[in-house]
C-alpha cells in the first residue's frame, strides 16, 4: 500500500466514469490493472458485436435485422421471430428468417447480455467502493492487492463457475426455450424457414382446454400415468419388502446366492431388459405366444402390446414387468435396512405373547417403512416419468383411436414424445411439458417441505 | 428360529418359502437366460429363437465384429461413458464442496434452482438443445454428447454431493487451515478421499448413464460412425424388415455383462449412497 497524494474526490465520479467508459472509474483510482480488466470486457463485448454484424453498410440508415450483429440482432430475433420467410424469387430461394434459430439466438444473446449486465454494474460498485476507500484511508491499494483478495472472497464462486455456466446454457437456457415455445405456433404445419413463427400468447393453452380430444387425451393419459406410477411404486416397494423379509429368514440357507439373482434384473440395463421382453411377448413371433398357443391354453396367438380390443391387457402387462425390473432394488435397500433392526423389539414382542404377523406389522414394517419412505416418493416420481419401460416395451401400445397421437399405456412423458419427436407438435409438447413439470414440481416440494435438508437451507 | 425348523408346521412353512424363492429366481433369470440362448442361435430370426438352441453357435459374435458397426459403438460410448464419469464426479464435487463448505451471497436461491432443474425432464428440452449445438457446431459429436451428459446429471449430483458432504466433521478442514493448506489442497487433499464411497456412487452413475442413453444420442448423433450402442441396439430390433434378432440378443449381452457386474460387484456403495440421497431428498 502506498500513500495516496492527490486530494479527495467525490465516489460518485468514479462511478460515473466506469458507467461511461468501462473500467474508466478504475483508471481514476489509479487501479490501472483492474481498470484494464474491465475496459476488456466491456470492449470486447463491443467488438463481438461489431465483428457479427454489418456495420460496414449503414446506407439506408441502421436496420436490425440487416446491421445487427450478435447482440442487438438477438434480442431483434427474439422479439419479431424474423419478419421475411424463405421465398422462390426470380433469382432462385432468398435467404429467410429461420424464427426458431432467431429465438435461439436471441435467449443466448440475452442470457450474455444478463452477465454482461451483471459485470457491468459491478464495475460502477467496484469504482465507487475503491474511491471511497481511497478518500477515507488514503491508502492505495493495487490492483493485484485487490484481485488476490477478490480470488479469497469469491473462491466459492469460482469453484462453482464451471458447473453454473454448464447448468446456465444446458439446462436452464433450453428450459426458457421450451417454455417460450409454447406460446408459439411452431409445428409441422409451420416450419421455418419457409414459413414464420409467431407468439400467440395463450392459445396453445387454450386448444388444450376446449378441444375435446385434446381434454379427453390428456386427461385419460394423465389417470393413467397417475394410476401406473402409484401401482408401479406400491407392487416393487412390496415385493422387493417381501423377497427381502423371506431372505432374512435365519432358517434359509446360501443367502448370498439368492440375493445374487434376485439383484439381476437391477443390474442389467433396464433398456436391455425392456428389449428382451418386448420381443419375449412379440404377438407374432414371440415365444410366449407360442408356448401358449402350444399348451393349447389360447386358440390364437397373443398380441399382448398391440391388440386394441383389450385395454388393460397391455397395461397390467407393462406393470408387471416392471415389477420384475424394480423389485430388486427395494429388495437390497430393505434388507439393508432390516439387518438395523435390533433384537430386543422382537424378543420384548415375544415375551407378551406376540405372533409372527404382529411383530411383522407392528414392528418390522412401520421401522422399514419409516427409513425407506423418501425413496418411496422418488420412486413415485421417476415412475411417474418413466420412459425407458413403456417406450421400449410396448411403444404406448395398444392404440387407442379415441386419443390425439397416444395409446394405452402412454404415460404423460412418452406421449410427449411423441408429439414433439415423431409428430412434431412443439408447441403442444410444449404446453403438456409444462403441465408435467407443474405437477411433478409440487408433488417433490410437498414431499421435500418434510425432509431435513430443505429446513437446512 | 429353532423352533420353526423342529416342528412340523415349521418345515411346512420352509418348503413353502423356498419354493417361493426357486420360482421367483426362475422367473428372474428365464428372460436373461432366453437372451443368452437366443444369442448362440444359429438362425437370424425372432420365431426361432430359444433359451436352449439346437446348433449353439458363437458366429453371432463373429458377425458383430465383421459385419456392422459395433466395435465402433462400443468404443464411442466407452469413450463417451469415460469422459462423462471424469467430468461428472470433478464438476460435481467442486459444485458441492462450494455449497457444503463456503458462505455466499445467492447460496440458498443457487440449491432451490438446482432443486427445481433437476424436476424438469432432461429431454422436454431436446429440441432447444439441438438448436444449441447447432449454433455451436456440436452436432454429431461425442463431445456434444458428454456436455449434455455431464449438464443433465450435475444438479441431482451436487444435490446428493453436498448432503455427504454435510454430514462430514468440518474439523480436518478446519485442522489443515491452520497448518496453512490452501482451500485447494483442503479439496483434493481432504474432502476428495473422505467422501470416496459417494464418489464411487456418481462415478458409476455417470459412467452407466451412456450405455442406454437413447433420447439425446438418438437428436443429436446422425451418423452411422459416431453412433453409440444404445442406438445401435434399438435400430437392429425395431427395423421390422431386417430380421437382426440374434444379432441383437449378442450385442445386448456384450453390454449388459459388463455393467451388471460392475453393479453386483459395487452393489454396496450402490445402495448406500442411493439411502443417502433420499434421506437427503
Amino acid at each position: 500500500m502506498r500513500e495516496f497524494r492527490s486530494r479527495p474526490r467525490p465516489a460518485w465520479v468514479a462511478g460515473c466514469l466506469s458507467a461511461i467508459v468501462w473500467g474508466a472509474g478504475q483508471g481514476f483510482n489509479r487501479q490501472y490493472l483492474k481498470g484494464l480488466l474491465f475496459f476488456l470486457v466491456g470492449a470486447g463485448s463491443v467488438l463481438i458485436e461489431l465483428a457479427t454484424g454489418h456495420y460496414g453498410n449503414l446506407g439506408g440508415g441502421f436496420r436490425f435485422r440487416e446491421n445487427g450483429g450478435f447482440f442487438l440482432k438477438g434480442i431483434w430475433g427474439l422479439i419479431t421471430l424474423g419478419t421475411q420467410p424463405r421465398k422462390m424469387g426470380l433469382s432462385g430461394l432468398t435467404a429467410g428468417d429461420h424464427s426458431i434459430v432467431l429465438m435461439a439466438n436471441g435467449i443466448i444473446a440475452l442470457f450474455v447480455l444478463l452477465i454482461l449486465l451483471f459485470f457491468y454494474i459491478w464495475n460502477i460498485r467496484d469504482a465507487v467502493k475503491a474511491r471511497r476507500r481511497l478518500n477515507n484511508t488514503a491508502a492505495l491499494h493495487s490492483s493485484l492487492q485487490d484481485l488476490r483478495k477478490l480470488w479469497e472472497s469469491m473462491y466459492a464462486y469460482i469453484i462453482l463457475s464451471p458447473a453454473a455456466l454448464l447448468t446456465l446454457f444446458v439446462c436452464l437456457l433450453p428450459i426458457v426455450f421450451g417454455v417460450l415455445i409454447a406460446f408459439t405456433d411452431y409445428s409441422r404445419s409451420n416450419t421455418p424457414p419457409t414459413k414464420l413463427v409467431h407468439w400467440v400468447g395463450f392459445d396453445n393453452f387454450a386448444t388444450v382446454a376446449q378441444v375435446f380430444s385434446w381434454m379427453h387425451t390428456f386427461l385419460g393419459v394423465l389417470l393413467w400415468t397417475f394410476a401406473w406410477a402409484i401401482l408401479a411404486t406400491i407392487t416393487t416397494y412390496f415385493f422387493g419388502f417381501f423377497q427381502a423379509v423371506l431372505l432374512n429368514n435365519s432358517a434359509i440357507r446360501f443367502k448370498r446366492l439368492w440375493r445374487s439373482i434376485y439383484i439381476l434384473p437391477w443390474a442389467v440395463p433396464a433398456m436391455i431388459s425392456a428389449l428382451v421382453f418386448k420381443s419375449m411377448f412379440n404377438g407374432q413371433f414371440g415365444p410366449i405366444s407360442q408356448f401358449l398357443l402350444d399348451l393349447g391354453i389360447t386358440e390364437d396367438r397373443v398380441y399382448w402390446f398391440t391388440d386394441p380390443s383389450h385395454t388393460y391387457l397391455a397395461r397390467i402387462l407393462a406393470l408387471l414387468i416392471n415389477l420384475w425390473l424394480g423389485f430388486p432394488y427395494f429388495m437390497a435397500l430393505i434388507g439393508g435396512t432390516l439387518t438395523t433392526v435390533s433384537d430386543s423389539y422382537y424378543e420384548a414382542a415375544r415375551m407378551d405373547g406376540a405372533g409372527s404377523r404382529q411383530m411383522f406389522w407392528r414392528i418390522t414394517f412401520p421401522i422399514v417403512y419409516k427409513a425407506t419412505a423418501p425413496l418411496l416418493m422418488l420412486s413415485f416420481v421417476s415412475n411417474f416419468n418413466n420412459f425407458g419401460v413403456i417406450y421400449f416395451l410396448t411403444e404406448g401400445g395398444s392404440a387407442n383411436p379415441n386419443y390425439n397421437f397416444a395409446g394405452n399405456t402412454d404415460l404423460l412423458i412418452t406421449w410427449l414424445y411423441k408429439l414433439t419427436l415423431d409428430n412434431r407438435l412443439y408447441n403442444m409438447g410444449a404446453v403438456m411439458s409444462i403441465i408435467v413439470f407443474l405437477i411433478v414440481a409440487s408433488f417433490s416440494l410437498l414431499n421435500l417441505r418434510k425432509s431435513k435438508s430443505f429446513e437446512e437451507l | 428360529m429353532n423352533r420353526t425348523r423342529r416342528n412340523p408346521a415349521g418345515k411346512m412353512k420352509l418348503l413353502l418359502i423356498y419354493i417361493e424363492l426357486i420360482v421367483v429366481a426362475l422367473i428372474v433369470i428365464y428372460p436373461l437366460i432366453w437372451i443368452f440362448g437366443s444369442s448362440l442361435g444359429s438362425t437370424k430370426g425372432l420365431a426361432n429363437a430359444s433359451a436352449i438352441p439346437a446348433h449353439a453357435t458363437l458366429d453371432n459374435y463373429k458377425k458383430l465384429f465383421q459385419n456392422t458397426d459395433f466395435p465402433l459403438w462400443y468404443m464411442n460410448t466407452l469413450k463417451v461413458a469415460a469422459a462423462n464419469m471424469f467430468f461428472g464426479v470433478l464438476l460435481s464435487t467442486l459444485g458441492a464442496y462450494a455449497f457444503s463448505r463456503f458462505k455466499f451471497k445467492g447460496k440458498k436461491a443457487s440449491l432451490l434452482t438446482i432443486l427445481i432443474l433437476q424436476m424438469f425432464p432432461a429431454f422436454l428440452t431436446a429440441i432447444a438443445v439441438y438448436m444449441l449445438f447447432l449454433n455451436f457446431g456440436l452436432l454429431d459429436s461425442l463431445t456434444g454428447l458428454v456436455i449434455v451428459g455431464v449438464a443433465a446429471q450435475l444438479p441431482y449430483n451436487i444435490w446428493l454431493l453436498k448432503g455427504y458432504l454435510d454430514n462430514i466433521s468440518t474439523s480436518f478442514d478446519e485442522a489443515a487451515l491452520i497448518d496453512g493448506a490452501s482451500r485447494t489442497q483442503i479439496f483434493f487433499r481432504i474432502i476428495v478421499p473422505l467422501a470416496v464411497p459417494m464418489l464411487t456412487f456418481v462415478a458409476v452413475l455417470q459412467f452407466a448413464a451412456p450405455w442406454m442413453d437413447f433420447i439425446l444420442p438418438r437428436l443429436l448423433i446422425s451418423s452411422e460412425e459416431k453412433k453409440t450402442v444404445a442406438i445401435g441396439l434399438f435400430s437392429m430390433i425395431s427395423d421390422p424388415t431386417r430380421n437382426d434378432f440374434t444379432l441383437f440378443a449378442a450385442g445386448s449381452v456384450l453390454v449388459a455383462v459388463p455393467i451388471a457386474i460392475l453393479y453386483i460387484v459395487l452393489q454396496r456403495f450402490l445402495i448406500n449412497g442411493l439411502t443417502a440421497g433420499g434421506d437427503k431428498g
